[in-house]
């Protein structure tokens, strides 16, 4: 009875102190409307991961770890709403999983000294650090993905591409036509005939473009999709009988919940991955010790292992380990945003590491400078197996052709920056 | 008892006709105007006025422009969102265009420019009514968002064919752009607020809006007393469309920052805008207020209360918002139809008598 009052007292004390130092990480997460068949892994993801830190290790550095969500829907003006609620609180990095709102978040978040990490998403662009100081999209950007879904076509189709036909599915947004201007240099250099066929928001309604390319019949069909419109697509290809694995999709279109739905006739499709498939992590352990076995986990807590749900624990884990070198960095444990972006500037995703913190053989390494604040831009190439119900990556991780992307991230910084009056940094 | 008219003489013909001829009701509209106007912007901070200000001010905008057509004029719309868009743009590439330009002049045109394409797709309602011109305005939603995302000079060819607000001044003082103040953006829109909603106001109590309504009442006999349907109707659309117009430029300008017109600028964004106007009530300059205030607010309050004090999860609340406004727009076409402005009507009426009813 003494100690349950204890508890009690301890407790209200608690509640009744101003808030104590912790590290918030705003999530910026959709678990409703046409998108939140991908939206809730990875808000789950990166919920757990946080809770897992809280739990483990008390967070970071001895910093506990707050997690802040606020539902988005994929919406811009509810994305602005969020980011104005949210960045008082002394959030460190946003994560808005929506290139819309991203651009929106990409000026403002500069103003305010708040670093954004847009993971294979967002302003392609911005992995030119010199003109981006608050922008990161590590580990790999939409151009990256173009050329090493490229890349992939030329390696199955035997080393020469020239006069096939490639189609081009997208989301008729920034999101979609991002690709747009590298797969048109891509085909004045491997001679191949683009398509392009441009897929409204939401997305449900994609008859006359798979029409056309009954039509037309590509010999390859590359998607850029997100939320139902991958189900869609996959469902639309699987009635044209189009063959699954001359199918594509970025690393955006590739996870369970889009190929589940159309079943068996779903074998063979394609998608680019950022990191390995399956639960087969050391962090895998201690998530479901300290986190699941304590019924702790976020949502319905059944996305566990999915491609999004591992994509988000690896943008937390990225967060959070950018927080500690952070912490390193300044020498104190309570971060500011602007010490955060300091540490995602300096951070260095080594092998070694990555086995340490659980991530062994998950993604490959990669090191962030003052200058390129994109990674490595490798990616793989996974492929669904309809009876296990399981991806598997059928190629190594491939380096993207920095010789027609570079040209382009220089062009298009280059303008941002001269309409935006920049000065270019790092020199 | 608060609204008592005893004492309150008029002795002038302009005195009787002003727009509040209640003394009380009129010193509370000067008590409002000096709230906005001289304490809110100095206790204003950038989440007052990026969550609940601009929407709502912005949104007073749209609702006031499209209140003339659809409950002035009796027209429907479902083109408001297709409209805003081409407000967006007009001022994006006046933006890009004349850079040293201040952005009142660029927002007025903008609004011009859309009185222009508005009364090009008003034109059908001089043959068409009713379900039949709601189509038609639906055209010109699909067409119009098509149309910005297929030709890439209206977003000055950029890669991803989104538009992104440059910063631009007025008097020196930066309006658009990530670094303004949030006094400067919502005394920007606040003064186009007030001024659409006193050019509104006053054109509707006038022969233009009399006309209006009697196009609304029934077109026939509005024709008969000599009311010329072609003026009236194309007027109503072109007053209608520069206000929308107007938002839409403020919308993306000011408010946003950078746009992708489908998003945005889609259908849900003409059903938002006739949701408010329904709400706050059809032929109501006031209605218009209530409406956009009492949407923008709602998702707000519910995720306040909901997901911040109660700490319910995220989607529920999101989804809650959704029942509810259906709900209520439900209660009110069958209960109110004319909306939250005339339930204050009723009140104003209750109080003037209040506390002896007989």
């Amino acid at each position: 009875m003494k100690m349950k009052l204890a508890t009690w007292a301890t407790a209200a004390l608690m509640a009744a102190s101003p808030v104590m130092a912790d590290l918030v990480f705003p999530s910026l997460d959709y678990r409703t409307g046409p998108y939140a068949a991908n939206g809730i892994p990875l808000a789950d993801g990166y919920q757990d991961y946080f809770t897992m830190l809280n739990e483990r290790d008390g967070g970071i550095g001895g910093v506990e770890t707050r997690v802040v969500s606020c539902e988005t829907g994929y919406n811009t003006e509810k994305g602005v709403e969020c980011y104005e609620s949210t960045k008082g609180e002394g959030s460190l990095v946003y994560q808005p999983y929506s290139t819309g709102i991203t651009y929106q978040l990409i000026p403002k978040a500069t103003a305010d000294d708040i670093p954004i990490h847009s993971m294979g998403y967002g302003r392609t662009s911005a992995k030119n650090g010199k003109v981006f100081s608050h922008v990161f999209n590590y580990p790999g950007s939409y151009w990256d993905a173009a050329s090493i879904a490229i890349k992939h076509i030329i390696d199955v189709s035997g080393g020469d591409i020239t006069g096939k036909k490639i189609a081009l599915v997208y989301h008729n947004s920034a999101y979609g036509k991002e690709p747009i201007r590298t797969l048109e240099e891509l085909s004045k250099k491997h001679g191949f005939e683009l398509s392009l066929l441009a897929v409204d928001h939401p997305g449900q309604e994609q008859k006359s473009q798979w029409l056309s390319i009954r039509q037309q019949r590509p010999d390859y069909v590359l998607m850029w999709g997100w939320g139902v419109m991958n189900q869609v697509a996959i469902q639309e290809a699987a009635n044209i009988r189009f063959p699954m694995e001359n199918f594509i999709g970025v690393w955006w279109s590739g996870s369970e919940n889009d190929v589940e739905p159309v079943g068996d006739k779903a074998n063979g499709y394609k998608a680019l991955a950022l990191s390995a498939p399956g639960r087969d992590y050391g962090v895998y352990e201690d998530l479901k010790s300290h986190v699941y076995d304590k019924g702790l986990a976020a949502g319905n807590g059944d996305q566990m292992g999915t491609v999004l749900y591992n994509r988000a624990l690896y943008a937390a884990m990225l967060a959070a380990e950018a927080a500690r070198i952070a912490q390193e960095i300044h020498g104190v444990g309570d971060i500011t945003p602007g010490m955060m972006r300091d540490g995602m500037e300096a951070l260095d995703m080594s092998d070694e590491r990555m086995t340490e913190l659980g991530f062994a053989n998950f993604a490959p390494a990669f090191k962030v400078t003052c200058e390129n604040h994109g990674g490595s831009g490798k990616g793989a190439v996974q492929q669904w197996n309809a009876s296990d119900k399981t991806w598997t990556l059928i190629t190594d991780f491939i380096e993207s052709d920095k010789s027609v992307i570079d040209p382009l991230i220089a062009e298009d910084s280059a303008a941002y920056a001269a309409e935006n009056n920049i000065e270019e940094r790092c020199n | 008892m608060l609204y008592r008219e005893a004492g309150d003489f008029s002795t002038t013909y302009p005195e009787d006709s002003q727009t509040f001829p209640i003394k009380f009701d009129r010193y509370r509209y000067y008590v409002v105007l000096f709230i906005a106007i001289f304490v809110i912007p100095f206790m204003i901070n950038d989440y007052w006025v990026n969550s609940i200000f601009m929407p709502f001010l912005i949104y007073s905008i749209a609702a006031i422009g499209l209140n003339i057509l659809v409950g002035y004029c009796g027209q429907v719309s479902l083109g408001t969102g297709a409209f805003m868009a081409v407000g967006a743009y007009a001022c994006y590439k006046l933006m890009t265009a004349f850079p040293e330009v201040s952005m009142f002049i660029h927002v007025l045109l903008a609004g011009g420019i859309t009185a222009a394409v508005g009364v090009l797709f008003g034109l059908p309602s001089l043959r068409i009514k009713g379900f039949y011109l709601a189509v038609a305005t639906l055209a010109a939603q699909f067409f119009l968002v098509w149309m910005f995302n297929k030709v890439s000079w209206f977003y000055n060819y950029s890669a991803s064919g989104q538009i992104n607000a440059p910063e631009r001044d007025t008097f020196g003082i930066l309006i658009t752009g990530p670094n303004t103040e949030a006094w400067a953006t919502y005394l920007f829109c606040l003064f186009f607020t007030i001024l659409s909603a006193v050019l509104a106001r006053n054109l509707t109590r006038g022969a233009m809006g009399r006309q209006w309504m009697a196009i609304r009442d029934m077109d026939i006999a509005a024709e008969i007393i000599g009311v010329n349907p072609l003026k009236a109707k194309l007027t109503a659309f072109a007053v209608s469309s520069f206000f929308v117009g107007i938002s839409g430029a403020l919308f993306f300008a000011v408010y946003l920052g950078a746009v992708e017109v489908g998003e945005v600028f889609g259908i849900t964004k003409s059903f938002l805008v006739l949701f408010m106007i329904i709400i706050g009530g059809l032929g109501s300059i006031f209605g218009c207020f209530a409406g956009a205030a009492f949407l923008v607010l709602l998702p707000v309050v519910l995720k306040v209360i909901g997901a911040d004090m109660l700490g319910w999860p995220t989607d529920i609340v999101a989804h809650l918002n959704l029942v509810i406004v259906g709900g209520l727009i439900v209660v009110f076409l069958i209960a109110e139809p004319h909306g939250l402005a005339q339930l204050w009507r009723v009140a104003k009426e209750k109080l003037r008598l209040w506390p002896f009813p007989h």
